[in-house]
């Protein structure tokens, strides 16, 4: 993969105080991306028949966004993230199947007969000792609901959609992670065609660890790219 | 109980509601979104919980008649326009307004991911 593979629009921003070259990007999410260029970000009816709904109903004080959010809440680990947590802990114990995942991860979720991915493809990128991943969707709240439930409700916040790309360390720093200035930060931008899976890092203290236990590991927020998981969160002592 | 876990549970038990045990289940996250608009105008009393289960049961009656009744799949899509129907008959919106509405946010989505574009450019 070069550089020239790196769609500007899923690879809106990177920040980054190392002098090498930026090599990211998949050239299944771009094609992808390309080809139904005019359905990006096209919401289904049905979801901007409900956000009429909220809006209306929201401007007229008849309800109120926050404890509507507060219900959803309530559900957002109900589809995930255990599906898109599975597949991140195969990934570290499996290099076969991280590397499968990384180069097509629409094509594993497929063989893992994941529903909800239809027409929509999926991009897992990883969070290395020199890489870090976040996804944002700048738009809307495009995000991968069939691995990861409903998105918590600052990833659909306009300062986060915004601030991210303008301002990606900032934002981690936000969410207490200061990332040292020679890790470059990588954001991308979800759209309703390709959606985005982190890899974070697997956690120090995890070794000897089942797939089983690793996967109780992975937190939502991991795989958007807003936590490091770090001994502490594998319940050890540090 | 929270409550938004109070007022989901008042309507957690409506007949068909797609659930597990620990409550109801959603395929796609508008599907949550409808539900706890439901949760939010039933809890402030702006509907009473007989008058949706009256207006959810008479549009999946409507879609049994039409040979397009579904309490899995489909089910929200039958809640989505109950909760339509409940608040237009209530005077709390009108059908205009939505589709303004709604035309809006489509309309702003495009705006924006043009000017997104033209940002790249």
């Amino acid at each position: 993969m070069s550089e020239d593979k790196v769609s500007r629009r899923e690879f809106l921003s990177k920040s980054t105080m190392a002098a090498s070259t930026v090599v990211a990007g998949s050239s299944t999410a771009k094609d992808h991306a390309q080809e139904d260029g005019h359905h990006e970000h096209e919401q289904s009816d049905y979801a901007l028949r409900t956000k009429a709904l909220v809006a209306v109903l929201t401007r007229k004080n008849l309800v109120n966004p926050a404890s509507m959010d507060a219900v959803v809440d309530l559900y957002e680990t109900k589809i995930g993230p255990h599906i898109g947590a599975r597949m991140v802990a195969r990934s570290w114990v499996d290099e076969n199947y991280r590397q499968r995942l990384l180069e097509d991860a629409r094509a594993v979720a497929r063989e893992d007969n994941l529903t909800g991915i239809e027409g929509t493809d999926l991009v897992a990128v990883e969070n290395t000792s020199e890489v870090h991943n976040l996804v944002v969707c700048t738009l809307c709240s495009c995000y991968p609901w069939p691995l990861l439930g409903l998105p918590p409700t600052w990833y659909k916040d306009a300062a986060y959609r915004a601030q991210s790309v303008i301002d990606p360390r900032g934002v981690l720093k936000k969410f207490g992670l200061a990332l040292d200035d020679e890790i470059e930060v990588r954001v991308w931008d979800s759209t309703a065609e390709v959606r985005y899976l982190v890899i974070p890092e697997r956690p120090l203290g995890s070794e000897g660890m089942s797939v089983e236990q690793l996967e109780k590991l992975v937190t939502r927020d991991s795989m958007v790219g807003a936590e490091i998981l770090n001994s502490s969160s594998a319940g050890e002592e540090a | 109980m929270s409550s938004a876990e109070h007022r989901s549970e008042q309507l957690a038990d409506l007949p068909l509601l797609p659930r597990d045990i620990d409550g109801p289940v959603f395929e796609e996250p508008w599907q949550a979104q409808a539900f706890a608009i439901v949760a939010e105008l039933v809890e402030s009393g702006k509907i009473t919980r007989q008058e949706w289960a009256d207006t959810l049961g008479k549009v999946l009656k409507t879609a049994e008649e039409q040979g397009e009744y579904d309490t899995g799949h489909r089910y929200y899509d039958h809640w989505l326009l109950a909760l339509e129907n409940i608040v237009i008959d209530k005077n709390l919106t009108d059908h205009p307004e939505l589709i303004r509405e709604k035309e809006e946010i489509k309309e702003n989505d495009h705006h924006r991911r043009d000017q997104q574009l033209r940002d790249e450019q």
